[in-house]
């Protein structure tokens, strides 16, 4: 290879697909990123052949031909039962359903929470940007008190709307033993790499039900620059919705 | 496990959701995906009942949308995978059936109609045909079977798995809650035996060999991003469909060969009254046949246009408010012939009825 060929290489997971790449999210949204790290995950995993990709509506529909996986696009909120459809009809396959907030904690809310409850043996992986971002940056159940979106131009005020939902404590809340739970984050990649990573063993394992939430970006609607995007994720979500693990299977609970 | 459900052929006397739970196992279903609703719910009962002795699953869902997005999650794992539902439970599976008519997923759901609109009766009706056949914000690309009895609740459950994967459509047994409810005498069998062979079925995901590597990805959508895409994919459908429609179509029709003074047209467990009144009018000294489309999508029209020649008038009888008088009319359009009607939306209709019905005429 030229110096060039090697300077220009772009450092992709083995399991992208390279065709579909450059990838059609927006600069700056948190979607590529975690991405990444799901392929890396994969590829670390060595499960290419076993996965079962299958992807919501909103933003999350623009990874439908993003990886050398079977993958299958769904409908909005639907992505957990079609998952558990085919988990169920063949167990052999290691099932990821992948997730806007509102496809998860809206639309899809029902899905989520029995599936955890049923302790069902796939993996939930959910992206938390705040906003309903396809559709042009309405109100999520993730807007955090205060923040401005299209359907709350003056703020999203908690008398009106409620609080954010705080989605993996209340699936760590109804999950059983065996299932896994934790909010990672784009500003930590190292970190949520290592919680997809142990959200699909522990389905390998068929433990039980994994879960993990990803804060995310999305300056496009939050109408903001690198800084202010950086600022956001870090620290107004971080102090809000707190990263780590709310359940692992095998670790003592305290009561 | 490997056991045949069903051997040879039995004379049974059994509920039609009995008869729905023997019938899936005899053609292989390997898994039912359901929520429970009134009447439809002894299939599951049954199911849950007899499906762990062959090696069939089952899963209880949350709700009616769940249970048809897990049916196409089976089925694209490459499993027989099916369901059944009713009344407002057949309200919320129009999504995932939608889904199936653009994805081309050959899901089965049995639909013991009952009454509406709403939560209405768990009892009887034939209000769901609208929603059957052309639910959901799709275009009908669908395959419905209106049975008239626990034979051919068994006949064309088997049927539909067959029909399904080898047209690939979503695919419906359209019963009613006095065919679910009621006892009837049949015959069940092994398909086999009769020479039935099952369709084979094959996955659209979980492949062999490492896509990228082995082999392409499967990519799996229902979305696209220009008008003129979704056209060509919907138009490929049509033409699928309308190609397929021809070997699809059943009908039976009863002395419809000569001039008739009425011609009947019903469907499903209405097209029994109806066949009943055609001895009575006869007495009475009235020509009058009987038409029944079996399937209801695709609509035996020629059929129906043929027997509606040879009949001055056309007497529609249903239990609904028109649903299948719709059906009827876009069937015989241009025809120039008389029509009339006997609606009873979620009640059931006698032969006597059907009878007075002509009598008092015109």
């Amino acid at each position: 290879m030229t110096r060039e060929e090697i300077a220009l290489a772009p450092n992709m997971p083995k399991c992208w697909n390279a065709e579909t790449k450059p990838h059609k999210f927006c600069p700056g949204c948190g979607h590529g990123l975690a991405l990444k790290m799901l392929g890396e995950a994969i590829d670390e995993l060595g499960i290419q052949d076993k996965v079962v990709f299958g992807c919501d509506i909103g933003c999350s529909l623009l990874s439908w031909d993003f990886f050398n996986l079977d993958s299958v696009q769904t409908h909005h909120g639907r992505t957990t039962p079609v998952i558990t459809g085919i988990k169920r009809a063949r167990p052999e396959i290691i099932g990821i359903a992948y997730m806007g907030d509102g496809g998860g904690y809206a639309i899809g809310a029902q899905h989520l929470v029995n599936s955890a409850t049923r302790n069902e043996k796939v993996t939930a992986i959910l992206i938390n940007n705040t906003n309903y971002g396809m559709t042009g940056g309405q109100m999520a159940p993730t807007t955090l008190p205060g923040q401005k979106t299209e359907t709350t131009p003056y703020g999203r005020d908690p008398e009106e709307t409620g609080y954010p939902t705080l989605g993996p404590e209340m699936v760590a809340a109804i999950a059983r033993e065996g299932a896994y739970v934790a909010r990672g984050s784009i500003a930590n990649l190292r970190q949520l790499k290592k919680y997809l990573k142990k959200a699909i063993q522990n389905q390998i394992d068929g433990n039980g039900f994994s879960f993990v939430e990803v804060m995310s970006s999305c300056p496009t609607n939050w109408r903001t620059n690198a800084e202010n995007t950086w600022n956001f994720v870090e620290k107004d979500m971080a102090e809000y919705f707190h990263v780590g693990e709310f359940k692992v299977p095998g670790q003592k609970e305290e009561k | 496990m490997s056991e045949k459900p069903v051997k040879g052929e039995r004379r049974v006397f059994m509920t039609g959701n009995e008869v729905c739970a023997w019938a899936a196992l005899a053609a292989e279903a390997d898994i039912m995906y359901g929520y429970p609703i009134t009447p439809q719910t002894d299939i599951m009962q049954y199911w849950t009942r007899l499906a762990p002795k062959y090696g069939r699953k089952f899963l209880q869902t949350e709700d009616e949308i769940s249970a048809g997005f897990t049916t196409v999650g089976g089925v694209i794992a490459g499993k027989r995978a099916f369901s059944a539902t009713t009344g407002p439970g057949n309200t919320l599976f129009q999504e995932p059936m939608s889904m199936a008519e653009m994805m081309r997923i050959p899901t089965v759901v049995i639909i013991p109609q009952r009454g509406g609109p709403s939560t209405a009766t768990v009892i009887y009706s034939q209000q769901e045909v609208t929603m059957t056949t052309y639910g959901g914000n799709g275009e009908g690309f669908r395959i419905v079977y209106s049975t008239a009895g626990h034979q051919d609740l068994y006949d064309y459950t088997i049927k539909a798995f067959n029909t399904a994967w080898k047209y690939r459509f979503p695919t419906f047994v359209l019963g009613d809650g006095y065919q679910a409810k009621m006892r009837e005498p049949l015959t069940i069998y092994d398909p086999a035996e009769r020479g039935i062979k099952m369709v084979k079925t094959e996955p659209l995901v979980g492949l062999p060999g490492t896509p990228g590597i082995h082999r392409p990805a499967q990519y799996l959508r229902n979305t696209y991003n220009t008008e003129e895409e979704l056209y060509d994919v919907v138009m490929e459908i049509a033409r699928d469909y309308e190609k397929a429609a021809s070997e699809i179509i059943e009908w039976q029709d009863f002395d419809t060969d000569a001039e008739m003074d009425v011609l009947i047209l019903a469907h499903g467990v209405v097209s029994r009254s109806a066949q009943g009144a055609l001895p009575l009018l006869k007495d009475e000294g009235i020509r009058a046949g009987h038409f029944r489309p079996v399937t209801l999508r695709p609509m035996p029209e020629e059929q129906m246009r043929r027997a509606a020649a040879k009949a001055k008038r056309i007497l529609v009888v249903e239990s609904a408010y028109g649903q299948f008088l719709k059906l009827v009319k876009q069937s015989l359009y241009g025809m120039d012939k008389p029509i009339d009607t006997l609606l009873r939306p979620g009640a059931g209709v006698t032969a006597e009825e059907i009878v007075d019905r002509i009598k008092e005429g015109r």
